[in-house]
């Protein structure tokens, strides 16, 4: 059953511009409307085609009449923020994603068009620590569960819409934990991360972490908007990367801070504009997070591409000082001067022989 | 770098880091590689001595640890590094110094999963690496041995990850499951601080086994429990005292006093050079009790009394054999 009219939240966006770049291209959807509270930039605006932009703040009690106006059957939730300085500090991040959520899902829940759910969380809400199990399956009772941030406002965003959930059974809902995005465009504090000429390592520590290209993110988001798929599902690429291992194929150096020194780097890094990293995502440098993501490619039929695939992809054109090709360049220059001193060495004894 | 060096690259770069790659840690495919085919044509090469491999052998090595060219489990288990850094320098320790000996292999199966549970002394977990080795080196499947740890060991910094890239999780039944469903050869020490902190004068004695979860697990998912009891590992740092306001301070479960150490210093690091014995027992098969017999839980505390008699009896049966500690 696909859907009629389709809501983005979140659409100036990154993801939620690409989303609904895909879901105007697809003739059976009528509409595609797209809100935020800025508008998208230009090259963006080109790209939404069809989309319908609607200015406006999902604090606000407007989005309720935009949703009951234009009989919206789907919502695509995807404005939950996870870096305070896009949002303009941490306040007004909490006020967009906690009230913005409560206001739109009291829309919704008034709104009797109202057919589909899809949200985007985090798989940031599982925490980091090392008393968890090594992979983390949809229902799990995390050890700790996160005190600060982005990732607890994803339990609690994840808290009102399991209500809504409650209320609105006849609602078909989709709740999609993403691990870390990464892929050739986006811009998150990981891809800054990786992105430094020197990477800062919590010395003594190298985890594993889980990725999911941007293009399979946005494809999953595809696939639950325009199929049935409800439950919660864990979004990522099969298998892992140690932090280190990633760090070097990406060709950079990686400087080890020892733990007690670490905050105080990350907020120099802070500081100058370098890397947002919040306290949660130094947890999670320590002792990293994986997902199990098989519920969503049994449900799904289909998976996002594994981890070191995401990654390489994302790798391709930003290696740094350290490129496979050295090695590989110099590792072959010792073999064949070995080589070749084997053969001078054997003619020169054949010589003697003759 | 002229650009003729970069020639011999040629084969390589089909493999950047593919993951359908294979990885037989055994014998890296990339260790034989190119020069030597570049250089065949040629018609008088002298056949590359055994330095020069071994060489070729190293520098491929660094090179994939460099580029980051390898690949890693969901659990994190990296068996290039475990087989090539982490376990060499352990072998003449149990070669030469505890001259381990190994009984029972046959009752480990070559294929799918297996729980093997062990009792655990010596102060310094070093009974679990000399059983890893024991299975790598002497099993004839050389299977790796998955070891459960406790949180402690994934919270402490260096000490983390090194015991993830040796194939080693948390004990905890999510994780021994998943390991043992998917064929994986599972140890664990059922015992924990309690086995390993204990005093000398209660060696050889068991301590309580958990709550069962092992057998739990394994029931769960069909998975043989095999019995293993180690002899020798009490004997290597004879724990006389236990300092317990240090320990509760520094946050570790005991602070050991040896007869050597701290009154020698790191000196008194050197375990004693006691003889070992590591006897896999038979099988418990637990595939015929089926998956819902871990919800029953007098089967499992009798199953778990079984494993613990099991091991303790041939502990004794072990120690009347040994003509000494030492020898």
């Amino acid at each position: 059953m696909s859907p009629r009219v389709v809501l983005v939240t979140g659409v100036s966006r990154y993801l939620g511009s690409r989303l609904a770049a895909e879901l105007q291209a697809d003739p059976t959807i009528e509409r595609v409307i797209g809100v935020d509270t800025v508008a998208p930039r230009d090259e963006v605006m080109t790209q939404l085609g069809r989309t319908e932009f609607v200015r406006a703040d999902i604090r606000n009690p407007l989005i309720a009449k935009v949703i009951a106006q234009a009989e919206v059957d789907t919502v695509v939730h995807m404005n939950v923020i996870a870096t305070p300085l896009g949002a303009g500090g941490r306040t007004a991040m909490k006020e967009i994603n906690v009230i913005g959520t409560m206001q739109l899902l009291a829309a919704c829940q008034k709104a009797p068009s109202m057919r589909k759910l899809v949200v985007k969380s985090t798989t940031a809400i599982y925490g980091s620590s090392p008393r968890d199990p090594a992979l983390f399956t949809e229902d799990v009772e995390p050890r700790s569960l996160p005190k600060s941030g982005y990732a607890k406002d994803a339990v609690e965003v994840e808290g009102y819409v399991r209500g809504f959930g409650r209320r609105r059974p006849d609602v078909t809902l989709s709740l999609l934990r993403f691990t870390n995005f990464v892929g050739p465009t986006i811009e998150t504090p990981l891809t800054r991360y990786f992105s430094l000429p020197v990477v800062p390592t919590v010395l003594g520590f190298d985890p594993r972490i889980q990725l999911c290209h941007e293009d399979d993110g946005i494809e999953t988001l595809r696939r639950c908007v325009t199929e049935e798929h409800p439950g919660i599902f864990n979004v990522g690429g099969s298998g892992v990367l140690l932090l280190s291992q990633a760090i070097r194929r990406v060709g950079r150096p990686s400087f080890p801070v020892p733990s007690p020194a670490v905050s105080v780097v990350a907020r120099l890094f802070r500081r100058a504009g370098l890397v947002d990293f919040s306290p949660e995502q130094m947890r999670y440098l320590e002792h990293g997070r994986v997902a199990d993501v098989s519920r969503l490619r049994r449900d799904l039929g289909w998976g996002p591409r594994p981890t070191v695939d995401a990654f390489d992809d994302f790798a391709r054109d930003r290696a740094g000082l350290l490129k496979a090709e050295r090695f590989g360049a110099v590792e072959d220059a010792v073999l064949t001067r070995l080589a070749g001193r084997r053969t001078t060495s054997s003619a020169t004894s054949g010589a003697v022989g003759v | 770098m002229s650009d003729t060096n970069v020639i011999p690259l040629e084969p390589r770069d089909a493999r950047p880091g593919r993951k359908s790659a294979p990885r037989k840690p055994a014998t890296p495919p990339a260790t034989e590689r190119p020069a030597k085919p570049q250089a065949a044509p040629e018609p008088d090469v002298a056949p590359p001595s055994d330095w020069e491999r071994k060489l070729a052998g190293g520098m491929a090595f660094l090179r994939r640890r460099l580029t980051g060219d390898y690949e890693v489990d969901d659990f994190g288990f990296d068996p290039d590094l475990t087989d090539h850094v982490l376990l060499p320098p352990l072998r003449p320790l149990y070669e030469k110094w505890f001259r381990v000996e190994t009984r029972g292999l046959e009752n480990i199966p070559d294929t799918g999963g297996a729980l093997v549970v062990a009792n655990h002394s010596g102060t310094i977990p070093l009974d679990a690496l000399m059983t890893s080795l024991a299975l790598l080196d002497h099993h004839p499947a050389h299977r790796h041995l998955r070891l459960l740890g406790a949180d402690l060991v994934f919270s402490l910094p260096v000490v983390a990850p090194l015991a993830r890239k040796s194939g080693n999780t948390l004990a905890c039944n999510a994780d021994a499951e998943r390991l043992l469903s998917s064929g994986e050869l599972v140890g664990v020490f059922p015992e924990g601080f309690k086995g390993i902190g204990k005093p000398f004068s209660e060696r050889y004695k068991l301590q309580r086994f958990g709550r069962g979860g092992f057998v739990s697990a394994a029931l769960r998912t069909g998975t043989p429990i095999i019995p293993c009891s180690i002899i020798g590992a009490e004997e290597i740092y004879p724990m006389i005292a236990n300092i317990k306001t240090l320990a509760r301070l520094a946050g570790v479960p005991y602070a050991p006093v040896t007869p050597f150490f701290p009154l020698l210093g790191p000196l008194g690091l050197i375990p004693l050079p006691s003889k070992w014995i590591i006897e896999f027992g038979e099988p418990i098969e637990t595939a015929d009790l089926g998956s819902a017999a871990a919800e029953d839980p007098m089967l499992v505390f009798n199953l778990t009394d079984q494993v613990r008699e099991t091991i303790q009896s041939t502990l004794y049966t072990l120690l009347m054999q040994r003509r000494s500690v030492f020898f």
